[in-house]
């Protein structure tokens, strides 16, 4: 059984005096593109947060690669190889989308080869290079961050939300990247509230509900079972297909 | 009764009353406790400060903000009186008059600045507040004609107000009652729900009390108080002008007085304001004292040279802001003997 | 590269517009170098103010200080160097003044070294917590300043070669002020430079936008703190110097005096950006002296006035950054 490249064990986080999440216990399995879905306020944006060391979890582990990261910093965890984008995509509007890439890559300038299969998935990356991250559409920004996580190879990609007020065009397009990516040496956990989204590419599944994981296994079984989807899901399955 | 009077905010602690008690006893005989010119000027100066302090305390204890424009509703309530007593005649339907406007003003200013920046940031509202009371004190010191300019105005008042006695009597009882009103209004509804915003915004107006209004309400009744110590000082000195109130130092000032004293509890602003009074007036004997036994060290008689004593209140101050927010009282209350 | 221009071509505007109100040329010239040379000196004093607001969330109220010790720090050494201020000689007085400015950046750069460990970082995130102990640091020090150097005001008069004015006719242009012009533009230069060309200004720059997210790309941003705030403090420093020296005297207010400028122009630039700290400083500049000479009475206020009609115009600054 390949070890898991991330578990969380009992982690809690408050926010002030809010009691957010409440013991989660999951495992992100080595490889592989798991989904975490959960309805608004489950938790699921805090649980990456506090992975991230964003948020500092107030009692549980995280290991991460058999190393317990949860008293780290951030920047300490980002030089792990773990690579975070936000739900709101966290570009710099005020830089340039090469310079947004250039931050993004710690070693220096961004490999050519590497560049140029960014562009393949992206190609408006390499039409607005020179532009204003800040004038790109939100489609292009939602590359952008991605494209930012990926300049360099990391083990561990954290997304939030990537369809988030995307249209259904560009959705299509952001399936078939990340497609490309799962065929590379990086475990994803993806964060959705769009279940087709979620169908087309995960392969294991957690849903969360008020600040607890409640159900983990594999995306092929909850997806033959309407019954528990409608249980564990409700009302955000039909919104967002 | 007390705790009527008092609105049901006790001292809570031996000390603490004691040393109201002692204050207030001294405020309230010292014409007769402390014959002399001198000695009435800063009783007089302790029951203006002591409003104008807890004014302030209202505004940074209870609401949570900073704003450097309290000595330019000071300063309004001075002109109001003066340029009315100056312009109209000494008389009590001038000075009504003057106070009444001055008032208006200071509401109006206090809404109008509340309303357009209390839903930015705390530092942006500073920020404006500073650069609003700037302007007004180049406007007292420009407009000359009608202020009087660097000088100030020199004015007569009514009759019995000219007898120093009734004159001290007048400004202690005014500046008593409205403290007692300030209190009341801190420990009511509208009270509590302040420290709730100060406490956690989101959670305020999550729970429907729209922030803005109630910070600008606060804001209007702090400039209410500061303008009518403003009117009360300007009875006692018989003058008004830009140095005596709008001077970034006098805010400085009250700054000292409501941190040393002890934020968010009233009964600090009026010790730190009595004890900052004091120390201004008197400590600097007890400092020309020591600099002049100091005479020969290299440095240290400069340190404790009388003109430095705010150097040192600086430094309480800060310690205070770090190690005790709740200042004076709050020790007091610790050591409940 | 869509860049916004429209903010920086109102300095033009002014200027030009300002022509036909003075009515005359020689003094047209007089005002607009003396506005430029005064807002070059206040984009010096404010720049690392917004720099560190932007950057690290933190408005040191007691900035003015940097630009007060700056001052006396280099009063000291040029007053001590007499025979060689004195001196019409440009060399000589360069020996003095060279000295003099590393004596002003060092100390304000130590200053504000101290400032950032032991007053500022106990109350990060703390925003009333940080204007009250900045605000008692301003006192304190202050009150320091009158310790060692005593309370009366301390007369500094221009280096010889400094002095004096360039004839053009009709107008007459103080040499000092066309020197503040080009310290102004090569400070402003170098800090353009060191934003835009450099991996570190592309961290700060980013930093000010998004300091979590910096982090998150594996950057110990918190590093680069101290670091800004000594070089902000520093460039105060700097300022308090030419400033000094603008107007030949010093007082351990003056940092004070210059904090309700500094603050309008951080205002009208726009928190956190240098860019708009740039313009706004032209403008309260320009603004300053046009109006001291066609309409004295108001020229005092005239700088608030400028800042309302800009945040009517531009409520968040001429170039807010998108926070």
């Amino acid at each position: 059984m390949p070890e898991a490249m991330l578990a969380l064990a009992g982690v809690n986080t408050h926010i002030g005096q809010y009691h957010i999440l409440q013991g989660v216990d999951f495992e992100v399995p080595r490889g592989g593109l798991t989904m975490l879905l959960g309805r608004n306020g489950a938790g699921k944006t805090t649980c990456l947060r506090t992975i991230m060391g964003l948020w500092r979890s107030s009692a549980g582990r995280i290991v991460f690669e058999r190393a317990e990261i949860q008293h780290l910093q951030t920047p300490d965890i980002a030089r792990l190889g773990v690579a975070y984008v936000p739900e709101n995509m966290g570009i710099f509007a005020g830089l340039t989308v090469r310079e947004n890439m250039l931050l993004a890559a710690r070693t220096g300038a961004p490999d050519e080869k590497r560049l140029a299969w960014i562009f393949r998935l992206f190609p408006p990356l390499e039409q607005f290079w020179h532009g204003l991250a800040g004038n790109l559409s939100g489609g292009q920004k939602q590359m952008l961050a991605i494209a930012r996580a990926i300049v360099e190879p990391r083990k561990l990609l954290l997304v939030d939300e990537p369809t988030k007020g995307l249209a259904p065009a560009i959705i299509g397009n952001m399936i078939e990247a990340f497609r490309e990516l799962k065929r590379t040496d990086t475990t994803i956990l993806v964060v959705e509230q769009n279940f087709h989204f979620a169908r087309s590419l995960g392969d294991a599944v957690a849903v969360m509900d008020s600040g607890r994981i409640v159900h983990t296994g594999s995306m092929a079984a909850l997806a033959a079972d309407e019954a528990l989807q409608a249980h564990l899901l409700g009302l955000s399955m039909e919104s967002h297909q | 009764m007390i705790g009527y009077l008092l609105s049901g905010d006790l001292p809570r602690s031996r000390a603490l009353s004691a040393a109201l008690l002692l204050v207030l006893a001294a405020l309230a005989f010292a014409p007769f406790l402390f014959p002399g010119t001198r000695s009435l000027d800063v009783a007089a100066k302790v029951c203006v400060f002591v409003l104008l302090a807890a004014s302030y305390d209202l505004l940074l204890g209870y609401t949570g903000i900073v704003s450097f424009a309290h000595t330019m509703f000071f300063g309004i309530g001075g002109y109001g009186v003066g340029l009315a007593a100056a312009n109209w005649g000494p008389g009590w339907g001038s000075l009504a008059a003057g106070s009444a406007l001055a008032l208006l003003l200071a509401v109006a200013i206090a809404f109008g600045v509340g309303l357009l920046s209390l839903r930015v940031r705390a530092i942006f509202f500073a920020m404006i507040t500073l650069a609003v009371a700037s302007f007004f004190q180049i406007l007292a010191s420009q407009l000359s004609w009608l202020t009087g300019g660097e000088d100030g105005v020199n004015f007569s008042l009514p009759r019995l107000l000219q007898s120093r006695l009734a004159a001290y009597y007048v400004v202690f009882a005014a500046s008593l009652a409205l403290f007692l009103v300030l209190l009341r209004i801190v420990n009511s509804p509208f009270g509590r729900v302040l420290l709730s915003i100060r406490e956690n915004e989101f959670r305020a107006e999550a729970l429907g009390n729209r922030v803005v209004v109630y910070r600008t309400a606060a804001n209007c009744i702090g400039a209410l108080g500061a303008t009518a110590a403003g009117l009360l000082y300007a009875v006692w000195l018989r003058y008004t002008g830009p140095a005596a109130t709008l001077s970034f130092d006098t805010m400085v000032d009250i700054l000292l007085m409501v941190v040393i004293g002890g934020m968010g509890t009233m009964y600090g602003a009026a010790l730190g304001a009595t004890i900052f009074v004091l120390a201004q007036t008197y400590l600097r004997d007890l400092m020309k004292l020591a600099s002049g036994a100091l005479q020969g060290v290299p440095l240290l008689p400069d340190l404790v040279h009388p003109d430095r004593w705010l150097l040192w209140l600086g430094v309480l101050f800060i310690v205070c802001v770090y190690y005790f927010p709740t200042g004076i009282v709050g020790r007091l209350r610790a050591k409940r003997a | 590269m869509k860049r916004d221009w429209l903010p920086l071509a109102v300095v033009p505007v002014l200027v030009l517009a300002a022509l036909p109100l003075v009515a005359s040329m020689p003094i047209w010239v007089t005002l607009t170098v003396a506005g430029l040379a005064m807002g070059m000196m206040i984009f010096m004093m404010a720049s690392g103010l917004t720099l560190v607001f932007g950057l690290m969330d933190v408005m040191n109220f007691a900035h003015g200080v940097f630009i007060s010790v700056g001052a006396y720090a280099a009063a000291s050494v040029l007053l001590a160097m007499k025979a060689q201020t004195g001196s019409a000689d440009l060399g000589a007085n360069l020996a003095a003044i060279v000295p003099a400015v590393l004596a002003a950046v060092a100390l304000a750069g130590l200053l504000g070294w101290f400032f950032e460990r032991i007053v500022i970082r106990p109350v990060y995130g703390d925003h009333l917590r940080q204007i009250l102990v900045t605000m008692g640091g301003l006192i304190v020090v202050e009150q320091l300043i009158v310790v060692v150097w005593g309370p009366d005001m301390i007369a500094l008069p221009r280096p010889e070669a400094l002095g004096g004015a360039f004839i053009f006719g009709d107008a007459a242009i103080e040499r000092y002020r066309v020197l503040a012009v080009a310290v102004g533009l090569a400070v402003f230069g170098a800090m353009w430079l060191l934003l835009n060309r450099t991996r570190i200004g592309l961290l700060v720059r980013a930093g000010v936008e998004n300091a979590e997210m910096v982090e998150s790309l594996g950057y110990r941003i918190r590093r680069l703190f101290v670091g800004v705030f000594v070089a902000g403090s520093a460039l105060a420093g700097l300022g308090g110097v030419m400033w000094a020296m603008y107007q030949e005297s010093l007082t351990a207010q003056m940092g004070m005096q210059v904090m309700v400028l500094i603050f309008i122009v951080v205002i009208i630039g726009g928190l956190g950006s240098v860019g708009g700290c740039f313009v706004g400083a032209l403008l309260v500049g320009l603004t300053a002296n046009y109006t001291g000479f066609l309409a004295p009475k108001l020229a005092l206020g005239s700088n608030i006035l400028l800042m309302v009609l800009v945040l009517l115009w531009r409520p968040r600054g001429l170039y807010p950054i998108g926070k």
